[in-house]
C-alpha cells in the first residue's frame, strides 16, 4: 500500500465540499447582516424567528453529518443516534437550568423548579458542576462519547453487526426514553428542561443572542464537516470504507476492525452531542421525546434523501426534509406523514444514492466524460 | 300552616292507636332522627334486633338518605322529592302523609361512621336471604363492618347454611365480629385461629391491626391472642406469597403470550426471510381495526350474534392483513432483497403511511372494541389473585397459532417450499419452485399472523393508530433474544421476557423493570450475538 502523502486540505474537499463550505460561510455571514443591519421594513430583512429556524436546521445538519460518517463510510446504521443528540442537549439544558438561578417560579437559588415541585431537598450529585459553562461543554462531548464507547465496545467486540446492531441501538434509545420519562431520574420527567433565561449572561430571547447561536451552529457544522472530510480522505477513512464494503476481508488483512468502528462511532456520537447542545438553547426546551426511536429513524432518512457517503449530501438532506416538514406541518398537517412515509419508500427504491447521487447521474448522462475518479458513495449497506 | 296541624293530628292519632310493642318500634324509628350519633347507633342496633320485618326497609331508607325529620314536630318520616318539595310517607304504616315544602323537613344526617354501621347491620339482616349470592354479599358486608348485634343472626345463618363457599364467608365474618367485639380473650383467640385458613388481603389487614402498638400496650391486650395473631399472620402471609407467585406467573405468561403473538409473525418475516419489517406493528394494528369493523357490522346487522364476532374477525384479519402483506412484498420489498437496511427504512416509511391512513379513515382517537360474553369475568383465586378470562383465552390462542404455524412449516408442501427457498434460493429455483411466489406467500403469512395477533390484542389494549408502535421494539427484542430463524426460540424468548418483566415489576416498578429488561437483552446480545438458539453454519454469515 502506498504511504499516504500530504494533501492540502482544499484539495481534499473536492468540488462538492468546496461549494458546500462556500455556501455555508456565505449563509453564516449573510443571515446575521440581513437580520441585524437591514431595517425591519425592508423586504430583505430576515426576522429573528427565521434565524432560529435556520439555526435549528444547521443543528440537524450536523446531526445528519454524524450519522453519514458512520453509515455512509463505515456501514454502521445507528437507529439510536437521537439518543446522543438528546444527551448532549440535556447536558446543555442542565447548564441553562442552573443559569436560571433564583429567577425560577419558586425562586430557589440552587434547585431547578421541577425539583422544588417534587419536594427534593438538595441537588442530586450528577447535577454538580453544571453551573460551570466549561464543565457543561465538556459533558456535552463526554456523556454521549462515553455511552457510545461503552455500547460500541461491547457491540463491536462481540461482532454484533448489521441489522442486529441497528435493533440494539434502537433498544438503547428506547430504554433511555423510558428512563428519562421517570420523574425520579432527576431530569424533569415528562416535561424535560425548559424556561431557560440566558446563556453566558446573554438573554436567550434577544435577537443578538439568537444570531450568535446561529453563527455558532454554522461554525460547528463547518468544523464538523472539515473534520469528517479530513477523516474520510485519510488512510483511516479508506479502512472505514473497506470495513463497510467487506468487513471480514478487512479483518483478514490484519486490521482491527472493531477499533476503527469504535473510533468513528464515538466521534460521531460526540458530533451528535454537540449538535444537541446547540439545538437546545435555540428551541428553548429539551424533553424525553427526543429519545423516541422514531426521531432517530428520521435522522437516517435525512441522510438517505441527501445521499449517503458524501457528507454534504447528508447536510442537504437534513435541510431539505426539515424545510419540507416545516412547510407541511404548517400548511397541510394531515399530509405530512404521508409525504415523509412516501419519501422513505421512494428514496430507498428509486434513489438509493439520494439527491446528490441523482444529480451526479444526471450530469454524467448529459455530458459523458472519461470515467470519473472513484466516487465516494457506494450503494451497498 | 294547617298542613302541619293535620300532620301533627295524624301523628297523635297514630300514637294513641298503637300497642305497647308497636310503641317501642315507633320510639326506635324516632330515635333514628336523634342529634347524637351514639343515639342513632343505639336505635339502629335496637331496630336490627327487634325482629320486625319493616326494620330492614327503614334502615335501607336511612342509608339511601330518604329518612327526614319534620321540623314542626320532629317526627321521623320517609320523604321523596316531588315537584314543589317532598312527598312524605309514614315509615311504619306506609301511609301517605301529604306534601310539604323543601324547607319544612330536614334530612337525617348520616356520616361515614353511621353509613358503615348501616351497611354492616343491613348485611346482617340479609344473612338469611334465600339467595346464596345475597347471603355471600351480606357476609362480606358484615366482615367489613363488624357489629356485635349481628352475632346471633350470624350463628343462625351458619347453622342453616348449605353452600360451602358461603359458609366459609359467614365463618370469616363471624370471626371478624368476635375479634372486634368479644370481651373474652378465649373467643377472640379461637376466632384469630379460625382466620388462618383464609388467604385474603382483607383478613390479613384485620389480623395485622391487632398487633399494632397503641398508647397503652397493643390494640389487642391479651398476650395469647396476640401470639395466635402472629402465627395466623405468618400462615396468611405464606399463603398470599404463594398465590401472588401464581398470580405473577400468570401475568408473566399472559404478557409472554401477547409478546409471542406480536413477535411470531416477525419471526417469519425477519427470522425466516431476513426481511426487517418495521411496519409489522401496523399489521397488528390493522388486525385490531379489522376486529373493530367486523364488530361494527355485527352490531348493526346481527346484534344477537355479537358473541361470535371474534370467530369471524380472526379469519377476516388473517385474510385481509395477509393480502396487504402480499401487496407490500410485491410492491416494495422484492426490490430490496439483499439490502436489509434499506428494507428497514422503506417499511418504516410504510408504517408512517399506514398509521396516518388509519388516522384519516377512523379518526385519531381510540375505537371501542367489545369483549364477547365468554371473555369477560375472571376466575377468582385466593389471596386476591384473579385470572381474567380474556387473558386465559389469549394464552390459549397464542399457543394454538404457534402450533398451527409449526405444523404448517414442518408438514405441508408450502412449508417445505418456504424452508427450501430460505435455505438455498438458487437450488430451490432450480428444482422448479417459484421463489417469487413463495416469497410473497411467506411474507403474507407473517403479516396475516400479525393480523390475528391484532384481533387478540384488541381485547386487552386500546385500539388506536399507535397500537402497533407499542409492540415493535418488544417484538424485535423477542426475536433477536430467542434467535433469528428459530420459532422455538421465539416461544421461549417471549415467555422468558414476559415472566421476567412481571417478576421485576413489584420490585422495580413497571417502567424501571422494562428498562432493566432492555438493558439485560442488550448485554445478552453481546454474549450471544445470534440469540438463544443460533442457526449454525454458513447461512448465518449473510
Amino acid at each position: 500500500m502506498v504511504r499516504a502523502t500530504y494533501t492540502p486540505l482544499l484539495a481534499r474537499l473536492g468540488t462538492g465540499g468546496t461549494i458546500f463550505l462556500a455556501v455555508l460561510i456565505a449563509a453564516a455571514i449573510a443571515v446575521p447582516i440581513l437580520n441585524q443591519a437591514v431595517p425591519v421594513t425592508s423586504a430583505f430583512h430576515v426576522p429573528t424567528y427565521l434565524v432560529s429556524l435556520f439555526g435549528k436546521y444547521l443543528c440537524f445538519a450536523l446531526l445528519a453529518l454524524s450519522v453519514d460518517l458512520i453509515w455512509g463510510y463505515c456501514g454502521i446504521l445507528s437507529l439510536g443516534h437521537g439518543a446522543f443528540f438528546a444527551l448532549g442537549g440535556y447536558a446543555m439544558g442542565m447548564h441553562l437550568m442552573r443559569e436560571i438561578g433564583d429567577r425560577g417560579v419558586y425562586g430557589n437559588p440552587v434547585l431547578p423548579d421541577f425539583m422544588v415541585f417534587l419536594d427534593w431537598a438538595e441537588l442530586p450529585w450528577y447535577w454538580y458542576g453544571f453551573d460551570n459553562f466549561a464543565f457543561a461543554i465538556l459533558m456535552v462531548a463526554l456523556v454521549p462519547g462515553t455511552l457510545a464507547f461503552v455500547f460500541g465496545w461491547l457491540a463491536f467486540r462481540s461482532r454484533v453487526t448489521g441489522v442486529y446492531f441497528s435493533i440494539m441501538t434502537q433498544a438503547m434509545t428506547f430504554a433511555l426514553l423510558l428512563a428519562f420519562f421517570r420523574n425520579d431520574m432527576g431530569f424533569g420527567g415528562n416535561n424535560g428542561l425548559t424556561d431557560f433565561k440566558d446563556v453566558l449572561g446573554f438573554d436567550l430571547q434577544a435577537s443578538g443572542t439568537r444570531v450568535g447561536l446561529y453563527v455558532a451552529s454554522a461554525i460547528a457544522l463547518g468544523f464538523g464537516f472539515l473534520l469528517s472530510r479530513y477523516l474520510v480522505t485519510s488512510r483511516l477513512g479508506r479502512v472505514l470504507v473497506a470495513v463497510r464494503d467487506a468487513e471480514s476481508r478487512t479483518r483478514f488483512l490484519g486490521y482491527r476492525v472493531e477499533y476503527y468502528k469504535l473510533f468513528v462511532f464515538v466521534l460521531s456520537a460526540v458530533l451528535a452531542g454537540i449538535a444537541g447542545a446547540l439545538y437546545v438553547p435555540q428551541v428553548g426546551i429539551i424533553n424525553p421525546g427526543e429519545f423516541s426511536p422514531a426521531n432517530s429513524i428520521e435522522i437516517v432518512i435525512w441522510v438517505a434523501v441527501g445521499g449517503r457517503g458524501t457528507l454534504y449530501g447528508a447536510v442537504l438532506g437534513a435541510i431539505l426534509v426539515n424545510y419540507a416538514k416545516s412547510y407541511f406541518t404548517g400548511a397541510l398537517p394531515d399530509l405530512w406523514l404521508f409525504v415523509l412515509g412516501g419519501l422513505f419508500i421512494f428514496v430507498t427504491i428509486f434513489m438509493p444514492k439520494g439527491v446528490v447521487g441523482a444529480v451526479t447521474a444526471l450530469k454524467d448522462k448529459v455530458k459523458p466524460v472519461a470515467p470519473r475518479p472513484a466516487t465516494q458513495g457506494a450503494s451497498s449497506g | 300552616m294547617h298542613l302541619f296541624a293535620r300532620v301533627a293530628l295524624v301523628a297523635v292519632a297514630l300514637w294513641l292507636a298503637t300497642a305497647a310493642n308497636a310503641e317501642a318500634i315507633e320510639d326506635m324509628v324516632q330515635a333514628l332522627g336523634a342529634k347524637e350519633s351514639a343515639e342513632k347507633i343505639a336505635a339502629i342496633d335496637a331496630l336490627a334486633s327487634s325482629g320486625d320485618e319493616r326494620a330492614l326497609g327503614i334502615l335501607q331508607a336511612m342509608l339511601d338518605r330518604r329518612l327526614f325529620r319534620v321540623k314542626a314536630d320532629d317526627r321521623v318520616v320517609f320523604a321523596d322529592k316531588s315537584d314543589g318539595g317532598y312527598q312524605l310517607t309514614d315509615p311504619l304504616t306506609g301511609e301517605a302523609l301529604g306534601e310539604v315544602g323543601r324547607r319544612d323537613v330536614k334530612k337525617v344526617s348520616v356520616n361515614n361512621k353511621l353509613r358503615g354501621k348501616l351497611r354492616g347491620t343491613i348485611g346482617g339482616m340479609t344473612l338469611l336471604s334465600p339467595e346464596a349470592e345475597a347471603r355471600a354479599a351480606a357476609a362480606d358486608a358484615v366482615f367489613k363492618t363488624p357489629n356485635a348485634a349481628i352475632l346471633p343472626i350470624l350463628d343462625q345463618a351458619i347453622e342453616a347454611e348449605t353452600d360451602a363457599s358461603v359458609r366459609d364467608r359467614l365463618e370469616r365474618a363471624r370471626a371478624a365480629v368476635q375479634i372486634e367485639t368479644s370481651k373474652e380473650s378465649a373467643v377472640r383467640q379461637a376466632a384469630v385461629e379460625t382466620l388462618a385458613q383464609f388467604t385474603d388481603p382483607d383478613v390479613r389487614t384485620l389480623v395485622a391491626s391487632l398487633l399494632v402498638a397503641s398508647d397503652d400496650g397493643f390494640v389487642e391486650a391479651d398476650d395469647a391472642v396476640r401470639a395466635a395473631a402472629t402465627e395466623t399472620l405468618a400462615t396468611i402471609d405464606a399463603g398470599i406469597a404463594r398465590w401472588t407467585l401464581i398470580g405473577n406467573l400468570f401475568q408473566g405468561l399472559s404478557l409472554g403470550s401477547v409478546l409471542l403473538l406480536a413477535a411470531i409473525g416477525l419471526a417469519i418475516t425477519f427470522g425466516v426471510m431476513g426481511v426487517i419489517n418495521m411496519a409489522h406493528g401496523e399489521m397488528v394494528m390493522l388486525g385490531a381495526y379489522t376486529t373493530f369493523v367486523v364488530q361494527e357490522i355485527f352490531r348493526n346487522h346481527f346484534p344477537g350474534g355479537f358473541d361470535y364476532s371474534l370467530a369471524v374477525a380472526i379469519p377476516a384479519a388473517f385474510v385481509i392483513v395477509g393480502a396487504i402483506g402480499i401487496a407490500i412484498e410485491r410492491g416494495i420489498i422484492r426490490f430490496l432483497y439483499g439490502r436489509p437496511l434499506e428494507t428497514l427504512l422503506a417499511t418504516w416509511g410504510l408504517s408512517l403511511i399506514l398509521q396516518q391512513a388509519v388516522r384519516t379513515i377512523f379518526g385519531p382517537t381510540n375505537r371501542e372494541v367489545g369483549n364477547p360474553e365468554w371473555m369477560t369475568g375472571a376466575i377468582e383465586l385466593a389471596g386476591g389473585v384473579a385470572l381474567t378470562y380474556n387473558r386465559i383465552w389469549i394464552i390459549v390462542f397464542a399457543l394454538v397459532v404457534f402450533a398451527g404455524l409449526m405444523i404448517l412449516l414442518a408438514r405441508t408442501p408450502l412449508g417445505l417450499q418456504m424452508r427450501a427457498v430460505t435455505q438455498n434460493r438458487a437450488m430451490a429455483s432450480a428444482m422448479g419452485i417459484r421463489t417469487g411466489t413463495i416469497d410473497a406467500l411467506t411474507f403474507g403469512l407473517g403479516c396475516g399472523i400479525a393480523g390475528m395477533a391484532g384481533v387478540a390484542l384488541s381485547q386487552i389494549d386500546n385500539v388506536g393508530p399507535n397500537l402497533g408502535q407499542g409492540y415493535i421494539v418488544d417484538s424485535f427484542m423477542v426475536v433477536v433474544f430467542g434467535g433469528v430463524g428459530n420459532l422455538w426460540g421465539t416461544l421461549l424468548g417471549a415467555t422468558t421476557l414476559g415472566v421476567v418483566n412481571k417478576f421485576l415489576e413489584p420490585y422495580a416498578g413497571a417502567v424501571l423493570g422494562k428498562i432493566l429488561v432492555l438493558v439485560a437483552i442488550i448485554l445478552f446480545i453481546q454474549k450471544r450475538p445470534r440469540g438463544l438458539f443460533a442457526l449454525k453454519g454458513r447461512a448465518v454469515e449473510n
